[in-house]
């Protein structure tokens, strides 16, 4: 007999909420969200790590769990224009990829946010190439943060599960109508399995309503015609509109969180999760996974009495300046962790580095800011490497490190 | 507060599924005991190809903070027990990245526990694994380097003898009870709870003392830093001999010397240049470029690149041309070509030796058919 091969042959039984939990990794768990959120079509297009995510989706639907229309595209390009169209006739659609390929589907995500047809893709961060490396780094995702894609960051399985059914409704809200990225750390997260829990049908349908493009949808009942040329003069107040979608991401964001967490019984706070935040001094800031061993580290130097804490950024888009402001105003310094690189940069920082030091420019006191390059191409980002970075922070807070500068941790010199 | 952790190394996708279910079924048993699990895999080269050593970890604990530790790492190194699929990864293996090869007991706690699905005795498997420098203890269970899990071969409870094993050297990790409690509830099936129970009796150690075993030097490479790296991602090209007909000197590409594969190797192609047509596909299909053009218009398997996946054999039309022979009838990394070329008579003869034994199961895919066949003829 073969072992039992889906997830859902693997109950190993709730807590009678309504949720089961299940032994299923970042992939697993973004796939039961296509199939609890009803998706109708999804393209696949295969690239480590996100073909994962294919291949659980198709076992789902090869089990008889889950049906929709599954076509496999020649390319990422092709992959993102299906479901880009899919989602204008008012399909539900699920879509991602990782590295190159999504850099080869560009033309197509830089205009969905522009024609507000929302989607959720799943990218699973990897190093983009050459060389040929499998490992993670955020500038995959990064390189659409200024097109209209809501973009966040998860750190466990059971976060990619829950943020991908949130991302859902607030991507389809009619307030928003953008895209919305789930980024989840190649290997660390994509391949790594703990118990999730897994809502029910009913608790998912409570929260996310059907998606309704009401008279934007392409359909024969309401013609229409999406995307005709238009000249330059349309074009500034076209982003306008995309601009004050994004902002109403903010609050649409918020409102999901609440429903969601009173549903769910969950405590996330929107855009932030913090750390060992309330008495401290110095803070570190970080995106996905990177918080694992940060945490780690942080518990470590609490024990020594080093006043520091952590403070993980779930959304990069909508970018949290107003949370971040009031999370590290009062720290003596803020150090932040980059697992990516914006070469020719101010400051040669990662680009969280210039994000934040940006939102913390206009406060009175505005704490240091030293930014960090750490963990590239899935370097192991090791405690003791974050200890020996916390230590740089304290040294910016006494004046006894360049603040102007980044720092690149684990490199061989 | 207390953490058990276990390395399973096996063989790239062909024991993947196995690995996953051992894994898994360590976590289910913790369950049953009140503990939290995760289990992971890394992969390194990937997508996993015919061959390449990959690993999976199992940890289990008592608190969520302990397994953050594990979760942010690529290889937990203190392993309680380090379990072995295939005999042929005893040599070591590539672990994640290209760093040289790892002793297959490096990522194992001292005093922990070996466990290796392996038909050789235990004084034979000591002398191919590298001296630990710290007691450990070996334990085999007797099998094949097992399939099951790929789809197309049956189940021969590989997975639940290991766990049953795993019960007997290291029962603070998972007990024999919750072991087969767990097997009941996932597999549904009493012979495979029975196979459990009954590795589990059968188990024995054999200490290994910390001086035991082979004393190779496992080979590592120079790691350039960023100031000594060449930059723009490039490899000289190296003087050709002057060998090369109608040409006078030239290049040969270079190949990156920091990224030998060859440790991944659990076969490796041997190639009869009789009987070669120079058809060129072997050349155009190897997934890492590793055939060398000979001076003569051969294509020669550079045996420092090649990471034996067998897809040369599956595509060479000549037969018997290329034969993927088990990796451990070979000493060194010599070209094949050269011995042909100064004795061909010789080379016949050690050709046919080394292809005589062919394994039960080699990596490729040769034709439409042949998994059923061979299952086949394993079972009459
Ligand atoms: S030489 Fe053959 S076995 Fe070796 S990597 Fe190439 S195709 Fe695979
Ligand atoms: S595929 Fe076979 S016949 Fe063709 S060149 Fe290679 S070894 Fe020779």
């Amino acid at each position: 007999m073969n072992p039992p091969s889906t997830a859902l042959a693997e109950k190993i039984g709730g807590p009678g909420s309504g949720e089961t939990e299940e032994l299923i990794s970042g992939s697993e768990a973004i796939s039961h969200v296509c199939r609890l959120a009803d998706v109708d079509v999804i393209t696949a297009y295969p690239i480590r790590p996100y073909d994962t995510v294919m291949q659980y989706v198709s076992q789902m639907i090869a089990n008889g769990d889950f049906d929709c229309e599954y076509i496999v595209a020649e390319s990422e390009h092709s992959q993102f224009e299906i479901v880009k169209h899919a989602s204008a006739v008012g399909a539900r659609v699920f879509c991602g990829s990782s590295g190159v390929g999504w850099f080869y589907a560009f033309e197509a995500l830089a205009v969905t946010a522009g024609l507000r047809l929302p989607m959720v893709a799943m990218v699973g961060n990897r190093a983009l190439d050459d060389p040929g490396a499998f490992g993670v780094e955020h500038n995959d995702a990064l390189a659409v943060r200024d097109l209209g894609w809501m973009l966040n960051w998860v750190e466990t399985a059971q976060e990619a599960l829950d943020t991908a059914l949130i991302a859902y409704r607030v991507a389809e809200d009619p307030r928003v109508f953008l895209p919305c990225a789930i980024s989840c750390d190649g290997a660390f997260l994509t391949h790594s399995q703990a118990i999730v829990k897994v809502p029910s049908q009913e608790m998912v349908d409570s929260f996310l309503p059907p998606y309704d493009r009401g008279d934007k949808q392409l359909h024969p009942d309401n013609p229409i015609t999406i995307a005709p040329q238009a000249n330059e003069d349309w074009l500034m107040e076209m982003r306008r509109q995309n601009d004050q979608a994004a902002r109403r991401a903010r609050g649409v964001i918020i409102e999901a969180y609440e429903d969601f967490n009173a549903k769910f019984g969950r405590d996330y706070e929107p855009f932030l999760e913090r750390y060992m935040m309330d008495d401290a001094e110095v803070a570190l800031v970080g995106m996905g996974t990177m918080g694992m061993p940060v945490k780690v580290a942080v518990r470590k130097m609490r024990e020594q009495g080093k006043k520091v804490g952590f403070v993980r950024v779930r959304w990069f888009r909508p970018f949290p300046a107003v949370e971040l402001q009031e999370a590290l105003g009062g720290m003596q310094a803020v150090g932040v962790i980059d697992r990516d690189y914006s070469f020719g940069s101010s400051h040669h920082s990662g680009t969280l580095g210039t994000e934040v030091r940006s939102a913390l420019y206009p406060l009175e006191k505005s704490p240091k800011v030293v930014t960090f390059i750490a963990g590239l191409g899935g370097r192991e980002v090791t405690a003791d490497n974050v200890v020996e970075t916390t230590d740089m922070v304290f040294d910016a807070a006494e004046g006894k490190l360049n603040d102007q500068d980044t720092y690149w941790i684990g490199v061989r010199e | 507060m207390s953490t058990g952790s276990v390395e399973v190394v096996y063989r790239g996708i062909f024991q993947k599924t196995l690995a996953k279910n051992i894994c898994r079924g360590i976590v289910f048993a913790a369950i049953k005991e009140g503990k939290i699990g995760i289990a992971f895999g890394r992969y390194s080269d990937s997508p996993e190809r015919n061959g390449i050593p990959a690993k999976q970890f199992a940890v289990v604990s008592d608190t969520e903070e302990e397994l953050q530790e594990y979760l942010s790492r690529y290889e937990p190194d203190n392993n309680d027990v380090t379990m072995v699929a295939d005999d042929t990864l005893c040599k070591g293996v590539e672990s994640w990245a290209w760093y040289g090869l790892q002793p297959i007991n490096k990522l194992l706690a001292k005093d922990g526990t070996l466990l290796v699905t392996s038909t050789q005795s235990a004084n034979k498997l000591i002398k191919t694994i590298h001296r630990k420098g710290s007691p450990y203890d070996l334990a085999t269970i007797k099998a094949q380097a097992s399939f099951s899990g790929l789809w197309v071969y049956k189940d021969d409870h590989t997975d639940v003898r290991l766990l049953g094993a795993l019960a007997k050297v290291a029962p603070h990790i998972v007990s024999l009870d919750s072991v087969l409690e767990a097997i009941k509830d996932q597999w549904k099936d009493d012979k495979k709870v029975a196979s459990a129970k009954k590795a589990h009796d059968e188990t024995e150690s054999t200490s290994v003392g910390a001086e035991q075993g082979s004393d190779a030097e496992p080979f590592s490479f120079d790691m350039p830093g960023y100031t000594k790296m060449e930059e723009g991602l490039v490899i000289r090209g190296i003087a050709a001999k002057g060998d090369i007909p109608g040409r006078d000197g030239g290049f040969v590409p270079g190949r990156n010397p920091t990224f030998k594969k060859y440790s991944t190797r659990t076969m490796r192609p041997v190639i009869n240049f009789s009987t070669c047509t120079k058809c060129t596909l072997c050349w155009l299909n190897c997934p890492d470029t590793c055939f060398d053009i000979t001076p003569d218009g051969f294509y020669e398997a550079n045996m420092e690149a090649c990471c034996g996946c067998g897809v040369c054999e599956a595509v060479c039309p000549v037969k018997e041309c290329v034969t993927m022979v088990n990796e451990e009838a070979f000493e060194d990394n010599d070209s094949q070509w050269e011995l042909w070329t100064k004795d061909k008579d010789g080379y016949s003869a050690w050709l046919a030796e080394k292809i005589a034994n062919p394994p039960a199961r080699s990596h490729g895919f040769h034709h439409i058919g042949q998994y059923a066949e061979e299952i086949a003829n394993e079972s009459s």
